[in-house]
């Protein structure tokens, strides 16, 4: 197997780690992984295999429609009861590990810290649950008078089917508040991706338009697919709020689910995990004429694109040159670290296995230090994550996407904006891109390996073959990989670490690199019998 | 101790003829268990004189873990030990689940403890085997011999067959064997000779032909068996057959299901022929 080589003129083509990986397994199996294993050309337009079912005895990064579904989308909504229909397991292990941070406002709801379950047993199995989860909303609602309850099914639910819906309906009438249900089981998909997809549908159809608030700001918008990982959120908002632009609502990091309600009169989408929320930017824009745009906060340079992208939506001077002064000033603090920093980390290699945009998304942040990222995929994503939006229309919709709701959306004739979409045809004559998500992989070096659903397999290959200076993954990933004496970033916790959006939170991660990787404490660490001879000792025994 | 399931297509008859030929064995003297898994819990009814039993899983809903033996088992005809283990209404929860616990617990408590000196269990099962909880008595070794009652027609030939790759499937790995096919006859053409032929064709026999006679029907509006009810009659002795060739069975195999070509040919063969 050929060993790391220089890199600096350009990366070595992968064709013989790809051929050993794929030698591994049976012949069937080898047939269909390769279709998820792709030597990227950014000039050539090349088809990926992703979002399909993990072949079974695979180790694979996934998690559950229910934990896309509940943790994902949903979790970080600080004043919604996120009730988990099921046995203990699936609520306790959701409970609290996402880091999703939240700021209550004096005397404001919080419900993050509480972990609320059925707590199923096996009577609830044989004779059904229905009654119990009736009992476990009048006793969260006598408890906390929540503005709104969600009930998240888990496995067991879907296999004894309890009709989590119409309970939710009955408790709704009964209680007088916001209560809906989902079907989320976590068998349902291929990936935490379903799970998503069925928040999306959830949401849209029981919050999103609830609530016609009079407008408070010139520039009104919402941020999707932000969670507030460690705060990054709270970096967001700050920059928005210092511009002059009024944040409605956020899906879902720092938020409430009022906020939600009133979202649809915001006057701009703002996408940045493309993967996960998607559904509800596009649904809005069918019923309420909303436009949206893919921006991210990941990286600096990033965020001033984003910034001056949503300025020259508006096209208003005052928010214009605002946006400029922030950016003039921020960079210049940006710079003044990343010019310490970046000589001691760069043409470092960095590999990215995780979610449905941050294995994109933080190859901007490495850029920005000169580490270039030699392999990366996704967890979950689509074809289009990988491919740009373009393709949308050749994906192939398997059973699995079937399986979930496809909710029919019409224009609401009292809210819809036409204004907004001739705002909109009038950009797109200039030239501005709306919908605009290219994927990862235009952006890709050449030669750099994609991988959807890499395995432990794959990944222990792909370290021996690149030898990485740093993996990022998750924490079920974390320490195979630091065991082989690479140091692996968390990105979907971030460790303990972040915010890591914006201009402060780009600082925040080229000082979590230095720290990572200008050390040479991972070479260190071999296993002492390694480098020692064999210990030979003897004792005695008497009788 | 034989541990004996009785498998077969809904409707097919199966608690009517494994009460039968169960007061055929208490009749001949032999100690009788019989495990109602049904939610419906009408496996019994014969034995008891009417649907007097308190299942299994409502005096675990309503009295939780604490439960003694003699409240969920009930001393009907003969001596016999009867069971229900119930379960939930039609169209909730998981009756399948309950089968798994109900089972569990009466070995838990004992219910086949030495001292009752149980030479028969049986365990009467819903339907065909449509999921693992209903497969549970033919699972672990709960039952070793399974009857499948069948007649001969279509539906429940194929039910039969069905059964006998659930069978095959736990045989590999446990001591579940097939005892052989009941045909509770349907006066259907050339019925004898074609339930004889699946016998063959699934590597077992059947063990008895019960002709189709409306005193099982007087038997059980009177909520008894024909043996208690009118002992006279041709059709005890029918059930009194049945259950000697139980007793007296040493046929034990893992049956081989057929293709369905092959069942529908035997069908062509000894149904259109005529």
């Amino acid at each position: 197997m050929p060993n790391r080589k220089d890199f600096t003129n350009g990366l070595p083509d992968p064709i013989a780690l790809r051929e050993e990986i794929l030698k591994k397994y049976p012949a069937k199996i080898a047939k269909k992984r390769i279709k998820g294993i792709v030597i990227n050309d950014p000039n050539l337009e090349q088809e990926i295999m992703a979002n399909v079912r993990t072949i079974p005895g695979i180790i694979t990064q996934r998690g559950c429609t229910y934990a896309g579904c509940k943790g994902v989308v949903l979790g970080p909504t600080r004043d919604i009861i996120n009730l988990v229909h099921g046995p203990i397991g699936c609520s306790f292990y959701a409970w609290l590990t996402r880091r999703n941070q939240t700021r209550v406002p004096e005397g404001g709801d919080n419900y993050i810290n509480y972990c609320f379950s059925t707590d199923m047993q096996d009577e609830n199995i044989v004779f059904g649950g229905e009654a119990k989860l009736k009992d476990a909303v009048r006793e969260a609602f006598e408890m906390f008078k929540p503005k709104a309850i969600g009930i998240f099914s888990t496995c067991p639910v879907g296999l004894i089917g309890d009709d989590v819906h119409s309970v939710a309906r009955d408790m709704k009438a009964e209680l007088g508040i916001n209560i809906f249900g989902f079907s989320c089981e976590g068998y349902r998909g291929v990936s935490q991706s379903a799970g998503h997809h069925i928040a999306n549908n959830g949401v849209f159809k029981h919050v999103v338009g609830l609530n016609d608030r009079e407008r408070v700001g010139k520039f009104q918008v919402n941020l999707l697919g932000e969670y507030n990982i460690g705060g990054d959120a709270f970096e967001i908002e700050a920059l928005f709020e210092e511009a002059g632009i009024t944040l409605l609502s956020t899906f879902s990091g720092n938020s409430t689910i009022k906020s939600m309600e009133y979202s649809h009169t915001a006057d701009l989408n703002m996408v940045m995990c493309h993967r996960s929320i998607n559904y509800i930017a596009e649904m809005m824009e069918e019923k309420y004429g909303i436009p949206w745009v893919k921006v991210s906060f990941v990286g600096a340079e990033s965020t001033c694109k984003s910034l001056r992208k949503i300025a020259d939506y508006f096209g208003d001077a005052g928010l214009k040159a605002k946006v400029e002064e922030i950016i003039v000033r921020e960079m210049a603090k940006v710079e003044a670290v990343k010019s310490s920093i970046k000589p001691r980390v760069e043409g470092k290699l960095a590999m990215m296995f995780v979610g449905g945009s941050r294995a994109h998304h933080y190859q901007d942040l490495f850029g920005e230090l000169g580490i270039r990222t030699v392999s990366a995929g996704y967890e979950f994503a689509h074809r289009d994550d990988y491919e740009g939006r373009k393709v949308i229309p050749t994906i192939k919709i398997d059973a699995d996407t079937r399986n979930i709701e496809e909710l029919s959306v019409s224009k609401d004739e009292t809210h819809f904006r036409p204004d907004l979409v001739e705002k909109k045809a009038e950009l797109v004559s200039q030239g501005f891109e709306f919908k605009d998500y290219d994927g990862m992989m235009p952006e890709m070096l050449k030669n750099s390996l994609v991988i959807d659903d890499v395995n432990h397999w794959e990944t222990e290959k792909l370290i021996e073959f690149y030898k990485p200076d740093v993996f990022c993954a998750g924490i079920k990933e974390k320490y195979v990989v630091q065991k082989a004496g690479v140091p692996l970033k968390q990105l979907h916790s971030y460790d303990y670490g972040g915010p890591y959006t914006a201009f402060d939170g780009a600082i925040n991660f080229y000082v979590e690199m230095e720290r990572m990787l200008a050390t040479n404490i991972w070479k260190m660490i071999d296993a002492p019998w390694k480098n020692e001879s064999e210990l030979v000792g003897s004792m005695t025994i008497e009788y | 101790m034989r541990k004996i399931a009785i498998y077969g297509k809904g409707g097919i008859g199966k608690s009517t003829t494994t009460q039968n030929t169960v007061a055929g064995l208490a009749e001949a003297g032999f100690n009788v268990k019989v495990v109602g898994c049904d939610p419906k819990a009408d496996s019994t009814r014969l034995l008891l004189g009417g649907m007097a039993q308190k299942t299994v899983l409502d005096t675990l809903r309503e009295e939780g873990e604490d439960i003694d033996l003699d409240d969920i088992v009930k001393v009907g005809y003969g001596r016999v030990r009867c069971v229900e283990s119930g379960g939930p209404e039609p169209g909730v929860g998981c009756a399948g689940r309950g089968i798994i616990t109900s089972i569990n617990l009466l070995e838990q408590l004992g219910a086949w403890d030495e001292k009752y000196k149980i030479d028969y269990t049986f365990y009467d099962v819903l339907g065909d085997v449509v999921c693992g909880g209903f497969a549970m008595p033919i699972r672990e070794g709960k039952a070793e011999e399974i009857y499948i009652v069948v007649s001969g027609e279509m539906m429940a030939m194929y039910a039969a067959n069905n059964i006998c790759k659930g069978i095959k499937k736990y045989a590999q790995a446990g001591t579940v064997r097939l005892g052989g096919l009941i045909c509770n006859s349907r006066n259907v053409d050339n019925e004898r000779e074609m339930i004889e032929e699946l016998a063959r064709q699934l590597g077992t026999k059947m063990i008895h032909f019960v002709p189709r006679d409306n005193m099982v029907q007087r038997a059980e509006i009177n909520r008894k068996t024909v043996i208690e009810f009118n002992p006279e009659h041709n059709q005890a002795d029918e059930y009194r057959k049945l259950s000697r060739a139980i007793n007296e069975n040493t046929n034990f195999v893992i049956p081989n299901p057929l293709a369905m070509e092959d069942l529908e040919t035997l069908l062509i063969d000894f149904g259109i022929a005529n």
